[in-house]
């Protein structure tokens, strides 16, 4: 099959607009007939489902947890994107857009990325009309901070709870929608199958998590806002139940899986403390702006940070990348960091971490604070003092989330941060219109593969979140949904309704029926060892093919060997987590083939044998300059159709943040 | 670290319930609360014995959905610290430590130390929200909110929605709950052409779902993991009262 990207003509600037105006629209008396399903309530779902509702649709709305509320949106801290330019500081779309393009290193499609950039300043407009309280200055207008990767200021944020204020915002507007009849929401339900009619995605298998039922819901369109694989790797910052298995359904009925080898890993995490550690926990990357990061210059330096004076230390990140410094990207961050601590300049009891140290800025502000209040005559303590004050509003909860982790004061004493995986850039392939290879199917949000190419900025997955659900999708839906009005609804009675249960109900038979001797977890735990050291953030050739043999193998001792207590038909939390790292199973498998498909390094992904000689990742444009959507065959064996990516503005140059 | 557990088993929402000792070895205390419960849990999976069910998703302290009454305390004896973010060396050694569910007429159990709290996203469907559809919006910095006010809304709205308010309430009243969000909306320009409405229909709601009254013991405030402040349900008071003495039909803004 080729992969009709469908890119509308015309200049980069005029894409979208020329869309807008052109698409097909649905009459309000036939809006009424339709029914969506979407799946996923964060902030690509609970916008999607808001403003479908808002439309005149009817949506019926999924999430696992027990309140759409509570998606893992919510976790996210630093802030979102917008090239409003209120700090006059030189931004605007096309610099957002460039940005977005070149932290991607070459590899997202231009027009989504231009689109994007475009609906950005409309997402702010929209999540303050209802009640999102963005951080202010004194005059009352909206505050800006810089994030990695870019020179200009345009991040804006609510403290370090920026997902949740946006989240809650989408949330209000999606219960207002339940409210008036427009949206059923299905809390605790857990999709388990996508069903297909004559070639169309027509509705869904799901699983009522309180009961343990079997479910059948039918739409005229699906949505999946089911966020990102990171807990393939098991150790993530992803949530508990952040899981693969909604689009993993998808790709195995036909949906291309895009790129899945692009996985960013974050530079500004909770180390590792020990083996019975469930997840890791994420330092806003906005505390670059303020947190400088170096380890001793002496190996196995094993001084407290404060006795080590400034010569010597190694401010890594300002020494090799001037011009960035601290705020060079996340991929370029993490490789640094890594590079230190396998040269054995590691920190910590497990000599995996590095500094990230505050005292510099603690002071600056402090004096900032002394000389605003005219307090010519204030000593040390009295300046260190205003200036923790100051770092309390800035970054208040992750200070204190960071000293309840690690039983450490960071206003006192630096933090100690190491990498973790923590978004995943690839997806389901989706053309301009967010549709996969399924007709009808859509993917939103970090589901989808399309617009951060290889590597993730800071501060854009809310922005690509809200994006497509409130300004993207109302438009691109519609335009299919216009042929899908003389579309019956099919009765829950159909035929592949009855096949998808039947098939849905085997496998948790299945699970159910091996009673081996180990539990879920150990075979994530597994899983993810295998994932982070042969697949993580520094790849080759030999420990990828060792990786696959392996992931089969544990593959097949799963199925021998897992036990899931209790019964079928039940509150089971067990099997629940048994068909996510079932679908793990076979997804970490076919990350490892991408990352072997993909003979050179750009962005998240970095293959040892293709860097440069300091130790930068090496492109290779003439062969790779493509997006590589899988689609999954018989037995595991897996197809990729390359879709060529072309460079009409921006022109692929080495990415140097030096 | 060995610790000694009892913890509150119940089947579903109609089984009586009762609490199960379980002694639990070799936890460490960089351990958090949640992953002290994964390791019994995996010793009970693999002794054949049903593992205690308990809500979790993001163990970061944000999604609001850990909750358990440890100790008679909701999330543990830490101030402003959330169950999965509560860490075991805050315990002793050979320490005994009993765990609840919340407990609330209008939070049924599921299973175990599982309740439903759905009646708050019905409280949030009552009028916890700015009426305002997509693409209506004009520039965001086109309304000036003073920092304070911002400032005072984010520190309303910081709710987390899980409900340890009404589970240290001798009452069960969500009143914090409810008076997080009618503060956070009624402190922007933006909740204030529905703030006579909104603070009538969510007091109605959370009378409707069972919660009782509040009479001012503050246990709320003491034990939200998020120090939401007590100062929101005086807020609310106020709106409340605002709504039923000003004449109803147009108004004129006030800020």
């Amino acid at each position: 099959m080729d992969l009709l990207a469908k890119i509308p003509e015309g200049p980069l600037d005029r894409k979208w607009t020329q869309y807008k105006s052109t698409c097909k629209l649905v009459n309000p008396a036939n809006k009424r007939k339709l029914e969506i399903i979407v799946v996923g309530t964060g902030l690509a779902g609970a916008s999607a489902a808001a403003s479908l509702a808002e439309l005149g649709y009817h949506v019926s709305a999924f999430c696992f947890q027990d309140s759409p509320r509570r998606a893992h949106s919510i976790a996210a801290q630093g802030g979102i994107n917008a090239a409003k330019n209120y700090q006059n500081d030189g931004d605007s779309v096309f610099r957002l857009f460039y940005d977005t393009v070149k932290g991607g290193d070459y590899r997202s499609r231009e027009a989504n990325v231009y689109r994007l950039a475009e609906i950005s300043s409309s997402i702010i407009d929209q999540c303050v009309a209802q009640g999102v309280p963005f951080a202010r200055e004194y005059g009352g207008m909206l505050s800006n901070r810089s994030f990695g990767g870019v020179q200009v200021e345009r991040t804006f944020y609510a403290a370090g709870q920026t997902g949740q204020q946006l989240l809650l915002g989408a949330y209000a507007a999606l219960e207002r929608q339940v409210a008036l009849g427009n949206v059923t929401m299905h809390a605790r339900h857990e999709m388990m199958d996508l069903v297909i009619i004559e070639g169309r995605a027509k509705g869904i298998i799901a699983r009522n998590l309180v009961t343990g039922a079997l479910e059948r819901y039918q739409g005229n369109a699906v949505l999946l806002c089911t966020g990102g694989y990171g807990n393939v790797f098991y150790l993530s910052t992803n949530a508990m139940g952040s899981n693969v298995t909604a689009a993993w359904k998808a790709h195995k009925k036909g949906a291309y899986f895009a790129n899945p080898c692009y996985t960013q890993i974050h530079p500004t995490c909770i180390p590792v403390s020990g083996d019975h550690q469930s997840k890791l926990t994420l330092m806003s990357e906005s505390l670059r702006n303020d947190g400088r990061i170096w380890v001793p210059k002496q190996k196995g330096d094993n001084r407290a940070p404060a006795a080590i004076p400034p010569e010597e230390r190694d401010y890594y990140l300002e020494r090799r990348y001037p011009a960035f410094g601290n705020l060079v990207p996340r991929d370029v961050a993490s490789r640094a960091a890594k590079e230190r601590c396998d040269e054995g300049f590691g920190v910590g009891n497990s000599k995996q971490a590095v500094f990230l140290d505050f005292a510099d800025a603690i002071e600056r502000f402090g004096r900032t604070v002394a000389h605003q209040q005219q307090e010519t005559g204030a000593d040390q303590d009295r300046i260190l003092g205003m200036g923790r004050e100051v770092m309390k509003e800035k970054y208040g909860n992750l200070f204190e989330m960071y000293e309840k982790i690690t039983g450490e004061d960071p206003y006192y004493t630096p933090m100690r941060i190491f990498p973790a995986v923590h978004y995943t850039m690839g997806g389901l392939w989706v053309d301009y219109e967010l549709m996969t290879t399924i007709t009808g199917l859509y993917a939103l949000g970090e589901c989808n593969f399309s617009d951060h190419g290889a590597n993730r900025l800071g501060a854009s997955a809310l922005m690509q979140g809200l994006g497509d659900g409130y300004f993207v999708i109302p438009y691109t839906l519609g335009n299919y949904l216009a042929g899908e009005i003389r579309s019956p609804a099919y009765p829950l009675t159909h035929p592949a309704f009855e096949q998808s249960e039947q098939e849905v109900r085997s496998q948790l038979d299945r699970l159910m029926g091996v009673r081996g001797k180990y539990t879920v977890d150990h075979f994530h735990k597994a899983l993810g060892r295998i994932m982070w050291e042969k697949c993580g953030m520094s790849r080759k050739e030999n420990r990828l093919r060792e990786a696959i043999s392996e992931i089969k193998s544990l593959r097949e001792q799963f199925w021998k060997e897992v036990r899931i207590p209790g019964i079928r038909d039940s509150f089971n939390p067990e099997l629940e987590k048994g068909g996510r790292v079932a679908d793990f199973l076979e997804l970490g498998e076919l990350v490892c083939l991408d990352a072997l498909n993909r003979n050179e390094s750009c962005g998240g992904h970095f293959r040892e044998e293709f860097q440069t000689e300091d130790g930068e990742a090496r492109r290779d444009d003439d062969h790779f300059c493509y997006v590589g959507a899988w689609e999954y065959g018989e037995s595991g064996r897996f197809e990729m159709h390359p879709e060529p990516l072309e460079f009409e503005v921006v022109h692929p140059s080495q990415r140097s943040y030096k | 670290m060995d610790l000694t557990l009892k913890v509150w088993r119940q089947k579903d929402s109609a089984d009586a319930g009762h609490f199960e000792t379980y002694p639990v070895q070799g936890i460490s205390k960089d351990m958090s609360f949640l992953e002290m419960f994964d390791l019994l849990n995996e010793k009970l999976i693999t002794e054949g014995k049903d593992p205690v069910a308990f809500d979790h998703d993001c163990r970061e302290g944000i999604c609001g959905m850990c909750s358990m009454y440890i100790n008679g305390r909701a999330h543990g004896p830490m101030k402003g610290t959330t169950t999965c973010q509560l860490h075991m060396r805050h315990f002793l050694d050979g320490q005994t430590v009993v765990v609840e569910p919340w407990r609330a007429a209008a939070f049924p159990v599921v299973k175990d130390l599982v309740v439903d709290r759905s009646s708050f996203d019905r409280i949030i469907e009552s009028g916890g929200y700015i009426s305002v559809n997509t693409g209506n919006a004009v520039d965001a910095n086109s309304t000036a909110v003073s920092k304070e006010s911002a400032d005072a809304a984010f520190a309303a709205a910081a709710c987390i929605g899980c409900g340890a308010c009404v589970a240290a309430c001798i009452n069960s009243s969500a009143l914090l709950f409810v008076s997080a969000k009618v503060s956070h909306l009624s402190l922007l320009p933006q909740g204030y052409p529905e703030r006579k409405t909104r603070v009538r229909s969510m007091v109605a709601q959370m009378d409707k779902e069972g919660f009782g009254s509040c009479s001012n013991t503050r246990a709320c405030e003491a034990e939200c993991p998020k120090e939401i402040s007590f100062t929101n349900i005086a807020r609310l008071n106020l709106e409340y009262l605002h709504a039923g003495l000003s004449p109803e039909g147009p108004v004129v803004y006030s800020p």
